[in-house]
């Protein structure tokens, strides 16, 4: 014992001072089990967004400063144009449905925060240092990423480092929790039925049986909801988080849905009528620059421009594709326009050294963007011109559009201006 | 060698894997911290990460627990309130932004829309979640309550 004989210093550190006749190592381990499912899910599909940037091209990192957090990064394919719509939309749905596990959880373990003295030894001092990760990594990763998906830009950091890295410091104390904690959680799980428990009403639900854990309260308040009215009850919250922001991955009718999604929004029945996200004025795109006066400059063996007219008359392709953005939401329209490798043929490049794009939009990280040899020459990667039949709106990027299959949202550049097809030195 | 993990076990408290792993989470959370620095968000970053667990564990957990044991006191249907409004805050404190309109600015530069109608989602969802619970109440009490409702 190091400290075992001082009292505690107030109510919470008292274990009675814990009544709910729920808390137990069995129904922590129902919610620790969930999140052992999810969380790794979205773990992985988080990981891999990183890899869709392309962060390895000039222009594309946001955390060059990765290090041996990068080890993993491989090139983004272009196929199935689905893809990243897919991981994307489970890395920001599905975590927002864990949230109320998550609370859930952190509300079955609470009284261990305040257990009285705070370690015995140390081996307990190292693991609750390595909660306090645990738990900080946890509530940052969500709150950023909830924060961030609203475009409530109130951290005092950029998004990218700080949930990247926040992310590896959540992974590495969860690693060390799963491996410490699995053994105790399935002995708890095998310690009451399930089912039988679906089954057990108000009137019949008893504490669990006392533990060496300290989960389960001494001194248990009569219990004012079952067991199974709990797990409804956060399963609820899961469903409500689910439900109401689902739709905004979708296409059609259940896109209204969306009802509480930043991105789900209702534009109108028109062909340009689907999510903006990043509108002309915000980022000083001016009329006058995407008029008649615009020229699109390609540079290869030559350097050559071309007005929208000259773009019109060249060999036009039409594509579904799905516009994917990291904030989770997705939607696919009929896009038209001009092969990126006939572009750079006729400038007499091959593609093979990928392109820089630069677009008319002053400043921010995503006015320019490089996309790889594969992304340029799929036959369906297009400079887009119209939408849905239509000449593109301004707002979704008139008077040109990078369009390409699979790639984050912010890699299909608007305003496009230049595309650059000399190989990187 | 079975000498020597007893006396790690006494002296340390837990056996080795305990204790490799551990030491692998700090020296990666260590080499994050690294990162960190290096993008130099390192203030920001510690300050929220120390943040959320005071925000979690010492205030977001004691109001709620506080206003459940309130919700308690009275004599009434405890869980057809206390499942609705659970429900309506988890979704307010998520959405705020939008629903309180916080992120007014930025959400109408991004979309070119206003944040205006997510506060009148909010309040139909969560006057759907009562209306929803109320009507469940109604219904127990009239097939005989033989469930939960009785047992206050």
């Amino acid at each position: 014992m190091l400290r075992g004989e001082e009292r505690p210093p107030g109510p919470f550190f008292r274990p009675e001072f814990w009544r709910s006749p729920l808390r137990g190592p069995w129904l922590t381990s129902v919610f620790g089990i969930v999140l052992l499912v999810g969380i790794p899910i979205v773990a992985v599909t988080g990981l891999v967004s990183y890899a869709a940037y392309n962060p390895r091209l000039p222009g594309n990192d946001i955390t060059p400063e990765r290090g041996l957090f990068g080890f993993y990064l491989f090139d983004w394919p272009t196929s199935p144009i689905w893809l990243y719509r897919l991981t994307q939309g489970v890395h920001v749905i599905l975590g927002l449905t864990l949230l109320p596990v998550l609370l859930a959880k952190l509300w079955s373990v609470i009284p261990k925060l305040f257990a009285w003295p705070p370690a015995t030894s140390a081996a307990q001092m190292l693991e609750r240092a390595s909660l306090l990760l645990l738990v900080g990594g946890a509530v940052f990763q969500f709150v950023t990423g909830i924060l961030n998906i609203q475009l409530f830009y109130v951290f005092p950091f950029s998004f990218y480092p700080a949930h990247l890295y926040g992310a590896w410091v959540f992974l590495a104390a969860l690693v060390a929790h799963v491996v410490i904690k699995l053994p105790t959680a399935v002995t708890a799980l095998r310690s009451r039925s399930l089912r039988r428990e679906l089954r057990t009403p108000l009137r019949d639900t008893r504490p669990e049986p006392p533990d060496p854990h300290g989960l389960v309260s001494p001194a248990p308040a009569p219990a004012t909801v079952s067991r199974r009215g709990l797990l409804a009850f956060v399963g609820g919250g899961s469903l409500a988080m689910f439900g109401l922001s689902v739709g905004q991955t979708l296409d059609g009718p259940l896109r209204r849905t969306a009802l509480l999604a930043p991105h789900g929004r209702d534009y109108g029945p028109g062909p340009n009528d689907f999510q903006v996200n990043k509108t002309a004025a915000s980022v000083g795109i001016v009329p006058a620059e995407t008029g008649s006066g615009w020229r699109l400059t390609l540079v290869g063996a030559r350097r050559m421009q071309l007005s929208r007219e000259d773009l019109l008359a060249l060999p036009l392709r039409t594509y579904r594709l799905p516009i994917a953005c990291v904030e989770g939401w997705s939607t696919e329209q009929a896009w038209t326009g001009v092969r990126l490798a006939d572009l750079a043929r006729l400038c007499g490049a091959t593609g093979d050294g990928g392109v820089y794009v630069r677009s008319l939009q002053r400043g921010g990280v995503f006015s320019h963007a490089s996309l790889s040899a594969g992304q340029t020459t799929d036959p369906r990667s297009l400079l887009a011109l119209r939408v849905n039949g239509a000449d593109l709106s301004l707002d979704h990027g008139f008077p040109a559009r990078i369009m390409v299959p699979n790639a984050p949202g912010v890699h299909n550049t608007k305003w496009v201006r230049e595309l650059d097809f000399r190989p990187a030195s | 060698m079975s000498g020597g993990l007893a006396d790690l076990h006494r002296r340390y408290g837990a056996g080795p894997l305990h204790l490799a792993i551990l030491l692998v989470c700090f020296i990666v959370a260590a080499y994050a911290l690294t990162r960190v620095i290096l993008a130099g968000i390192l203030v920001g970053f510690v300050l929220w990460f120390i943040g959320a667990v005071i925000l979690h564990d010492l205030v977001a957990f004691p109001l709620y627990s506080r206003a459940d044991a309130a919700l308690q006191r009275r004599r009434w249907p405890v869980n057809h309130l206390r499942v609705p409004a659970g429900l309506s805050a988890l979704l307010l404190v998520v959405w705020f932004p939008l629903v309180l309109r916080a992120a007014e600015h930025n959400y109408r530069e991004a979309t070119g829309l206003s944040t205006a109608p997510f506060f009148g989602r909010w309040l139909l969802v969560t006057l759907a979640l009562f209306a929803g619970s109320a009507l469940l109440y109604v219904l127990r009490r009239a097939t005989g309550a033989r469930r939960t409702g009785r047992k206050r």
